[in-house]
């Protein structure tokens, strides 16, 4: 039996249960909000928020790969294409574009310009090295690590700081290929 | 980026434009954050009513602006003084705007004049969550108490809310009811509005 036709990012966020996004910002702004409360110091909170992103990443790979039945990507490209284009829409219901591939295709940017994380959001003068929507980079390492490849997930633009969208670098540091639990010979 | 059309910058987020309310995300995105939320709150606390607490705590914070986003956008700036009026707000507005549908029933309590019952079969945040025996009484649907109490106190009626889990016949998962005490001085105000 051929194997199922990969689904688009839109077919697959229609046919999802959805949430009104408000809802979601604001429990997301009031886990930020905590966090600040508790840790107090900015940069423990961005590592915080990247760890509680990563997992998310973890399991979340396994319902992206379940719901939209993509075969294998043959290089990093379509990995950040898939990314882009279908992850984040049928996750937050927004689409990314992906841009600014360097000479290996090793390291590339994510762009969004519409992120419902940070509706109504303003960041005070005390909070100034937040990056606030450091979840997003964890859930991205979290979710590649789960198919075997190491990156590293930065911020370069963030409109919170006065930038005109949200631009996320993602660097693809290694394959790190399945390890079987078992030796062939045994 | 040159031509690509540039969002427009507002300076102050005051200034931004509200939206309609009608982007959605998926469940399973708001499930992940959900429970990220229970897991480092589980972290930080020693027993069962610190956590029930701080996901009050955080279902406060969310209630006061949702309170403030409706009023604003669906009331026309107008809000409710009257005891029935605000609980069928939280009923009917605030429940379908967060959970898109309203409540399934409000009920005054039988014993005590100033309790009041929203109840719900199956909460959205608790969807896809299991309480290990040994967590006891232990109920995430305190997130929801917390978001009523955060509607309720800053509009004027303050109240001890709390979610509690009431066994139904026939049905393996038992229903859920968010349990609202008003503090004297509302009746005190209803009886005297008349």
């Amino acid at each position: 039996m051929p194997p199922a036709a990969p689904r688009s990012g839109d077919a697959i966020f229609a046919s999802v249960e959805r949430v009104n996004a408000e809802l979601f910002t604001l429990t997301y702004g009031a886990i930020v909000r905590q966090l600040l409360t508790d840790l107090e110091e900015v940069e423990e909170v961005n590592k915080q928020l990247d760890q509680m992103g990563y997992n998310i990443g973890i399991r979340l790979i396994d319902e992206f790969l379940a719901k939209s039945n993509v075969s294998r990507c043959v290089d990093f490209k379509e990995t950040a294409e898939m990314i882009a284009k279908v992850g984040f829409k049928m996750f937050l219901g927004v689409t990314a574009s992906v841009m600014n591939w360097d000479a290996d295709g090793t390291c590339c940017s994510i762009v969004l310009e519409d992120n419902p994380l940070v509706d109504f959001v303003e960041l005070p003068d005390t909070c100034q090295g937040l990056y606030y929507c450091n979840i997003l980079s964890g859930v991205i390492r979290g979710a590649l690590e789960m198919v075997a490849m190491k990156t590293e997930v930065t911020w370069i633009r963030d409109m919170l700081r006065g930038d005109d969208a949200y631009e996320l670098q993602v660097k693809l540091l290694k394959q790190v290929p399945e390890e079987y639990p078992y030796k062939d010979d045994e | 980026m040159i031509g690509t059309g540039k969002i427009k910058q507002y300076a102050n987020v005051l200034d931004k434009p509200l939206g309609k309310g009608k982007q959605e995300v998926s469940l399973s995105a708001f499930a992940f954050l959900f429970s990220e939320l229970v897991q480092y709150n589980q972290t930080q606390v020693d027993n069962i009513s610190e956590l029930e607490t701080r996901l009050e705590d955080a279902g406060y914070a969310v209630g006061a602006r949702v309170l403030e986003l409706l009023c604003h956008r669906d009331k026309g700036n107008r809000r409710e003084t009257r005891l029935l009026g605000i609980l069928s707000f939280v009923h009917s507005t605030v429940w379908k705007v967060l959970f898109g549908k309203v409540a399934d029933s409000l009920e005054k309590g039988t014993e005590h004049e100033d309790e009041y019952m929203i109840s719900e079969k199956e909460l959205l945040v608790n969807r896809f969550i299991s309480i290990p025996k040994d967590m006891g009484t232990f109920h995430c649907g305190a997130f929801v108490a917390g978001i009523v109490k955060g509607v309720l106190e800053n509009v004027g009626f303050p109240a001890v809310v709390t979610a509690h889990f009431v066994p139904v016949e026939g049905q393996q998962r038992p229903r859920t009811t968010i349990l609202i005490k008003f503090a004297e001085e509302v009746l005190r105000r209803e009886a005297r509005l008349g």
